[in-house]
């Protein structure tokens, strides 16, 4: 019983932040690219526009859902349906930390640790093309259909490239499980060098990180590849036919799989939740430095605010007080070998999804015929060939 | 669970059960390779075979307490791969030639 | 909880695969197909076959169906028309099918190992080690041998997807 009590809890928990955290990535999005093209951002719906993600909540669950004449009624409303359920199914599999004792229960971080869990991902990333194909197919429109045809042609060549640069630092780790991934990557070279793939020996796994981070942009449709959507060509692509929650599913499930892929590859390359730095020097100090230096900055603003910013006299002690609380709770003993190891594995996995976002704010679109070009003759055999150094390199090591 | 349906329902099930839905599955195949004249449906039947014979497989893998079943259906998956690029490459060059994708149509090798 | 999990997922692969049989349109049979390959995969790691299961989601509902849909997308292909012929074959061929059926399963149910049953967990051996260890071992020339046939599959549908034949 007492299992069953700690999944739910476990699930909701999960379940509660993986989404406020997609509705704030939209937010965090816009803020970064605005900052790229220098501009200001969201600004009007609460401090700095920190509201946003709950009126553009309200706004599109209030909107008049508009269903085209002439659609296939059954798998247009499947489609976005599906496309948010596979995209948030991963996250089932993926730890946030090592196991942990809370309250007197033994748990894991983390919903469950299947054996096969690599695979496990790489089935609903592969399945995650079904909302888009049969979205575009229903909304019986050209622009949905051939963007719903660039979309399966794009993710089933990417796939390959992606299942193959993650099967090279599988063989440094000998399991599927992503616990065991990232119990193998604990420890440190020479005492300051960490075991993360992407330096272990035999042979660093950073060209397989490069191309598996290069699919991971395709898999998740995003710029430079976001040719399902290309809004030049396509209105949007395969949603362009939805309207209200249906289209918002579909956001979800965009940045469902985002944060999702960015957790895999943290995992599977950055050592998961382990530090960038022993203990021993100091490396659990590193969060609450971290906060501390963001509620300096935020009072001495407050201090300073310019006059056309009258709000953030008043908002930025508060902020400020927030973080100075976040920076406390990495002292306490108490919660230290929970939060630790959370704050290691969220700062690896949120630099990622900044470079995401850096990447769309820097990088132009491809076109659609260099784009399955470089899938196939490119990132394929560079893929290969990794593999095949990686496989020589561990025999030859281990007898 | 309740204990009323935990009683209702065995706690193992028998292997014959795998076996009939495989069987049931299978003549299914049957039935839409024979029935359906949609040259891609007739191809997407004998799929639906070729899973049906998977399960048995996996089944009497289990019966067997061997890893075998699992190697062949294996070895079925990759050759139902192999068989879906060719098969789909032939039905695009047949429907590029006669712009039809009625297998009745398709019939001039006929006597 | 075995058995229901059986009677579920066996239930939504049958139903599915009478929808397969029964659509006109082939972008219905091809997504019904896919949910027979999803039930099908639980049913595999029921039986403990954990690796052949999401085998069975990425290379089979993964790649192939959606090679199907693909392909059906692309030749724009519609409902089939029914005609006089293919509604007198329906009533001719669903009785003898279901004496088929109900001959293949009672054949089944005689001849199936005695006290066989199927408990979840009691066998282990199709996790991905075991699995792997076979393929490189038993298993290593017949495994070679379906990368030359892939090799092959691909030239084949390269020089058949080219130009005019």
């Amino acid at each position: 019983m007492n299992f069953y009590i700690v999944t739910l809890i476990k699930t909701g928990l999960i379940a509660v932040v993986l989404l406020t955290f997609c509705a704030y990535l939209v937010w965090i999005e816009r803020k970064v690219l605005a900052h790229i093209q220098l501009r200001q951002g969201p600004y009007r719906v609460g401090p700095h526009g920190l509201l946003q993600p709950l009126s553009d909540l309200i706004k599109l669950v209030t909107k008049e859902g508009v269903i085209p004449a002439n659609v296939n009624m059954f798998y247009y409303l499947l489609a976005p349906f599906l496309s948010v359920a596979l995209a948030l199914i991963s996250i089932a599999v993926i730890p946030f930390g090592p196991v942990v004792e809370v309250f007197g229960v033994q748990t894991q971080m983390g919903l469950t640790d299947l054996d096969i869990g690599v695979l496990v991902v790489l089935a609903m990333s592969s399945l995650g093309v079904y909302g888009m194909v049969i979205g575009g197919w229903a909304s019986n429109s050209k622009y949905s259909l051939m963007g719903s045809l660039r979309s399966s042609a794009q993710m089933v060549s990417y796939e390959l490239p992606m299942a193959m640069a993650i099967v090279a630092p599988l063989l440094l780790v000998n399991t599927l499980s992503f616990r065991e991934i990232a119990a193998a990557q604990e420890g440190f070279y020479l005492g300051f060098l960490p075991k993360w793939t992407v330096f272990a020996g035999p042979f660093p796994q950073a060209f397989s990180f490069l191309l598996f981070m290069i699919a991971a942009f395709a898999e998740t449709n995003r710029v430079p590849f976001d040719l399902p959507e290309a809004e030049t060509e396509l209105v949007a692509g395969f949603h362009t036919e939805y309207s209200s929650t249906m289209f918002a599913a579909f956001f979800t499930a965009e940045y469902a799989s985002i944060t999702t892929i960015c957790c895999v590859a943290s995992l599977l390359f950055l050592g998961g939740w382990h530090p960038l730095w022993p203990a021993e020097y100091g490396s659990d100090f590193v969060p609450v430095v971290l906060f501390l230096g963001v509620a300096l900055i935020l009072f001495f603003h407050a201090a300073q605010s310019v006059r056309a910013r009258m709000w953030d006299r008043f908002t930025f002690p508060v902020f400020g007080l927030l973080m100075l609380g976040l920076a406390g709770l990495f002292l306490v003993p108490l919660l230290k070998p929970l939060l630790i190891p959370l704050f290691w594995f969220a700062a690896k996995t949120g630099l990622l999804i900044f470079i995401f976002i850096w990447i769309r704010g820097t990088l132009p679109r491809f076109r659609y015929d260099q784009l399955m070009r470089f899938a196939w003759l490119t990132l394929l055999p560079a893929a290969v060939v990794n593999l095949l150094v990686t496989g020589l390199a561990v025999a030859l090591t281990t007898n | 669970m309740p204990p009323e349906l935990t009683q209702l329902l065995p706690a193992s099930v028998p292997l014959s059960w795998y076996l009939v839905l495989s069987a049931i599955l299978f003549s299914l195949g049957i039935a839409g390779f024979l029935f359906r004249r949609n040259i891609i449906t007739v191809f997407m039947s004998i799929e639906l075979m070729l899973n049906a014979v998977n399960l048995t497989f996996v089944a009497f893998s289990y019966h067997l307490k061997q890893v075998d079943g699992h190697i062949f259906s294996f070895f079925v998956m990759v050759v139902a791969a192999a068989e879906a690029a060719v098969g789909l490459a032939i039905i695009l060059t047949v429907f590029k030639n006669r712009a039809t994708l009625e297998i009745d149509e398709v019939s001039s090798m006929k006597l | 909880m075995d058995a229901l999990l059986f009677l579920t997922f066996a239930g939504i692969a049958v139903l599915c695969a009478i929808n397969l049989v029964l659509q006109t349109h082939p972008i219905s049979s091809a997504l019904s197909l896919v949910g027979v390959m999803g039930s099908l995969a639980v049913l595999y790691l029921l039986l403990g076959g954990a690796f052949i299961a999401a085998v069975q989601l990425i290379v089979y509902a993964g790649a192939v169906m959606v090679l199907f849909l693909f392909v059906i997308m692309l030749l724009n292909a519609q409902a089939e028309r029914t005609t006089s012929k293919s509604a007198m074959r329906a009533w001719v061929s669903v009785p003898l099918l279901f004496t088929f059926v109900i001959l293949l399963a009672s054949l089944i149910i005689q001849r199936a190992p005695a006290g066989a049953a199927v408990k979840f967990g009691e066998f282990t051996g199709g996790s991905v080690a075991n699995v792997g260890r076979a393929l490189f071992t038993t298993y290593l020339l017949p495994f070679e041998v379906t990368s030359i046939l892939i090799l092959i599959a691909i030239l084949g549908a390269v020089v058949l997807a080219r130009k005019e034949i």
